[in-house]
């Protein structure tokens, strides 16, 4: 009798630890790349943004309709000059060790993204004079000059909260543990395998997470990270590329998701740093007939299967800021070889083309290159590693650049630094008195249909003179298995993973 | 002998200078600034130069130089510029990951290439001959890549047998580690294996022709001990020295391994640490991998003078 209940005990033990065992639920992703450091002060890739979504709190996010809804503030207040911003935090946050997320926890992640020597926070947060205590829960902040944009940065790493304590102890390794407000907490790194975070008990919204584990694998090949997902050993890739999207939606298994991106894919066109003084940057009637010979639909059709979204400005078509008065045109050879004779420049005209390494910004290069020969132009591909393409345009070694912009919420972080003179990432070296005050201008409204009126004259500019041709916008595609429920796709790229559960 | 020994340590300091300075000048060469490659698409230009001072990448390449050698003397490899390890850690964890997909496939490349050189070579002229150099011409010319990806669909996609990619490390799950190598190891291994039993035919071709194993023959012996206790033992010497210089091919093919299979290893680290001009990374491994060579340089010397006291001089 004794062993039988023995017995039955342990069977009933084994049965309980089976039971845990399975509730046990783990989700996980596929990364493109190996993120870099997990500190939101240090960190600089797009990558690297994805993790954080997973474990480190904002003061602000972002819904799908690119609105900004409060995260771990609950309310924001702008002053009527535009030089102070009153900010509530929620009540009764944690950080992943116990610490309170209160104002001075704010002080101190919005003063050490300013301060800290190597942080890359600090241009985001240039126009932020000073942080100041209001109250436990209220912050202010004090700016310089008035700047539109400051909230929609706050959605992104610079308004990622960290504790405090953690912070001050671990310095500039903070990133190797790092503490934040997430709805997950760091477990483990292992570089270039995996990323380990379980989830947090004392997460503010901890209704709202029902996955216990989450691991972040980082798979560089795209067609690995695909196999992966379709053999169950992954629950979620990102970066799917667009010739794959077949094979997604015709799996019953596996389910796509999909947004267009804020960022742009365009070709910079050097204009004021052009050491060969080619005629692409001495006339803009030039860079306007290389304009006209693209046509962005067939680009797509061709490269992308007509997934993604022609576009011609820094914010693609659906965008609130994208200005209608000025569509995508067509492709109009005609017009581009007259406009060639007017700026009396004979055919062909030879273009110093530099392409970024990769399969498919290789493929639009020569998709591009084949319709400008059409008008006249000899468009010469020089594929460059991407870092070495870099110094190059940093040192106007180029003519035409294919380069992409990840985008930002709002639309100052996809304008302002390519097209400002002298602006870091002004490639183009274009410099326009009139762009560079719309460009100001539009940081000292925050009223939408007043900043679009002002972005509207930047936008004539822009594409009258062409510093860049924006060319078509991708679609940020994620893959994932049917398993995982209530997934959404924003705008920004970013898996996010609040609400989701795993069959 | 002790004398001769302590003559070749020496001459593995000026060995190791010379590599020291190669590494580094010629990484400085690579076109591409590290500290805007860092910034990534925050590239502010003062976030920037706080980099360069930090990294002493504002600094000329011999005094850049002279800080890395007197931190690497003092055991300290410096810290990736990307992910704020320091160096000798990552080399420490990925350093047994490689060492052991190579030692599989070292095995599977021995087991598959030796067998089937022998049966080729004593069965010279049959189908099974054939059917060998047939599987040794599609061994060399097959690429890594595609070879992984086909596995990848077949037995992880398909079949559903073996895990697409990843790692699990032999002290977490003996059997889950080498399901995440096995495959890999056989891509790494597979070439190696072709050109082994290439090398295994043409010796035993030629020790089979020789005058003990015909008489070897002569006395009676069964095929079976002529071959296997006779002509396969004086056949298999140049073969195993070819299988250890074969090592080297073993730890480049790991690169694109270990890339297909999202293997954590030696090989991936580089790659990455080169594309993202990871200085101090590739700086590390590089030395690491070198010094590995030279060591077991010096010791297959040793082992010949041991075996040869003629080069004792």
């Amino acid at each position: 009798m004794k062993i039988l209940r023995l017995a039955v005990t342990a069977a009933a033990l084994l049965l309980s630890f089976e039971a845990s065992v399975q509730a046990q639920t783990t989700l996980r992703i596929g990364l493109a790349e190996d993120p870099d450091i997990l500190d939101p002060t240090l960190a600089r890739t797009y990558v690297g943004r994805i993790v954080f979504a997973g474990f480190c709190d904002k003061l602000f996010d972002i819904d799908e309709k690119i609105n900004i809804v409060p995260q771990l503030a609950l309310s924001h207040e702008t002053s009527a000059d535009g030089k102070e911003v009153i900010i509530k935090l929620r009540p009764g946050v944690k950080f992943h060790d116990g610490e309170p997320l209160d104002a001075e926890a704010a002080k101190f992640s919005l003063d050490r993204h300013m301060t800290m020597p190597t942080s890359f926070r600090k241009p985001e947060l240039a126009q932020l004079d000073r942080v100041e205590v209001v109250d436990p829960l209220t912050i202010k902040l004090v700016l310089k000059t008035p700047f539109s944009p400051l909230i929609a940065q706050l959605t992104d790493r610079a308004g990622m909260m960290v504790s405090p304590k953690a912070a001050k102890a671990e310095g500039d390794k903070f990133g190797l543990k790092p503490v934040c407000a997430g709805p997950y907490k760091f477990v483990e790194r292992v570089q270039q395998d995996r990323i380990v975070f379980e989830k947090f008990a004392d997460y503010w919204n901890k209704d709202a997470i029902k996955i216990d584990r989450i691991v972040y694998l980082p798979l560089v090949d795209a067609t690995v990270r695909l196999a992966n997902l379709k053999s169950g050993g992954l629950d979620l890739i990102e970066r799917l590329l667009a010739t794959d999207i077949k094979a997604v939606v015709g799996d019953p298994k596996l389910k796509l998701s999909s947004a267009i991106e804020l960022g742009y894919q365009g070709v910079t066109l050097n204009v004021g740093k052009d050491k060969a003084k080619g005629p692409l940057s001495q006339s803009a009637k030039v860079r306007q007939a290389l304009d006209l010979s693209l046509d962005r639909e067939a680009i797509n059709q061709v490269v992308f299967n007509g997934e993604f979204k022609p576009g011609n400005q820094w914010v693609n078509p659906d965008h609130p800021y994208y200005q209608k008065a000025f569509p995508v045109r067509g492709r109009d050879i005609a017009k581009a070889k007259a406009l060639l004779k007017e700026a009396g420049v004979t055919a062909p005209v030879s273009v110093d083309f530099m392409v970024p390494k990769g399969a498919e910004t290789e493929a639009v290069a020569q998709v591009i290159q084949s319709m400008a020969s059409e008008a006249g132009f000899d468009m010469k591909i020089r594929v460059t590693e991407f870092a070495t393409s870099l110094k190059l345009a940093e040192s106007g070694e180029y003519q035409a650049f294919m380069l992409a912009w990840s985008g930002r919420i709002d639309p100052d972080g996809n304008s302002y630094v390519f097209q400002k003179s002298n602006a870091p990432q002004n490639y183009s070296a274009w410099s326009n008195a009139d762009a560079d005050k719309a460009l100001d201008d539009g940081r000292l409204v925050t009223d939408q249909s007043q900043r679009k009126a002002i972005y509207e004259k930047l936008a004539k500019l822009v594409l009258d003179e062409k510093p860049l041709l924006y060319i078509y916008h991708r679609k940020i595609l994620i893959a994932h298995s049917t398993k995982l429920e209530g997934y959404k796709q924003m705008p920004d790229g970013l898996v996010r993973v609040t609400g989701l559960t795993l069959k | 002998m002790l004398n001769f020994l302590g003559q070749r340590i020496l001459q593995l300091i000026p060995t190791l200078f010379f590599v020291s300075v190669l590494i580094f000048s010629l990484q400085h060469l690579l076109p591409g600034d590290p500290a805007l490659v860092m910034a990534g698409e925050e590239r502010d230009p003062e976030v920037i130069a706080q980099i360069r001072a930090q990294y002493r990448l504002d600094q000329p390449i011999p005094i850049q130089y002279v800080y890395w050698v007197k931190g690497v003397l003092s055991g300290d490899f410096g810290e990736s510029l990307r992910i704020k390890v320091p160096v000798l850690s990552l080399i420490a964890q990925k350093l047994p990951v490689t060492i052991q997909l190579g030692s599989m496939a070292i095995v599977i490349a021995f087991l598959i290439g030796i067998p089937a050189g022998i049966v080729s070579a004593v069965k010279k002229g049959t189908a099974w001959d054939y059917g060998a150099n047939l599987f040794a011409l599609w061994g060399i010319s097959t690429p890594n890549f595609w070879l992984g990806i086909m596995l990848i669909f077949l037995f992880s996609i398909e079949l559903g047998w073996l895990p697409a990619s990843g790692y699990v490390p032999l002290s977490e799950n003996w059997r889950a580690s080498l399901a995440s190598t096995i495959m890999p190891a056989f891509v790494l291994g597979n070439a190696i294996a072709a050109i082994l039993m290439r090398h295994t035919r043409s010796a035993m071709l030629q020790v089979l022709e020789s005058d003990y194993v015909r008489t070897a023959r002569a006395k009676g012996l069964s095929e079976r001990s002529v071959i296997l206790k006779h002509a396969m033992r004086n056949a298999l010497t140049p073969v195993i020295t070819l299988g250890a210089l074969e090592l080297g091919t073993l730890l480049s093919g790991a690169v694109l391994t270990e890339q297909i299979f999202s293997i954590p290893g030696f090989g991936k680290l580089i790659v990455d640490a080169v594309f993202n001009r990871d200085y101090a990374v590739v700086q590390g491994v590089v030395l690491t991998t070198a010094t590995i060579y030279i060591t077991l340089n010096l010791v297959a010397d040793i082992a010949y003078v041991l075996v040869n006291p003629r080069l004792r001089a």
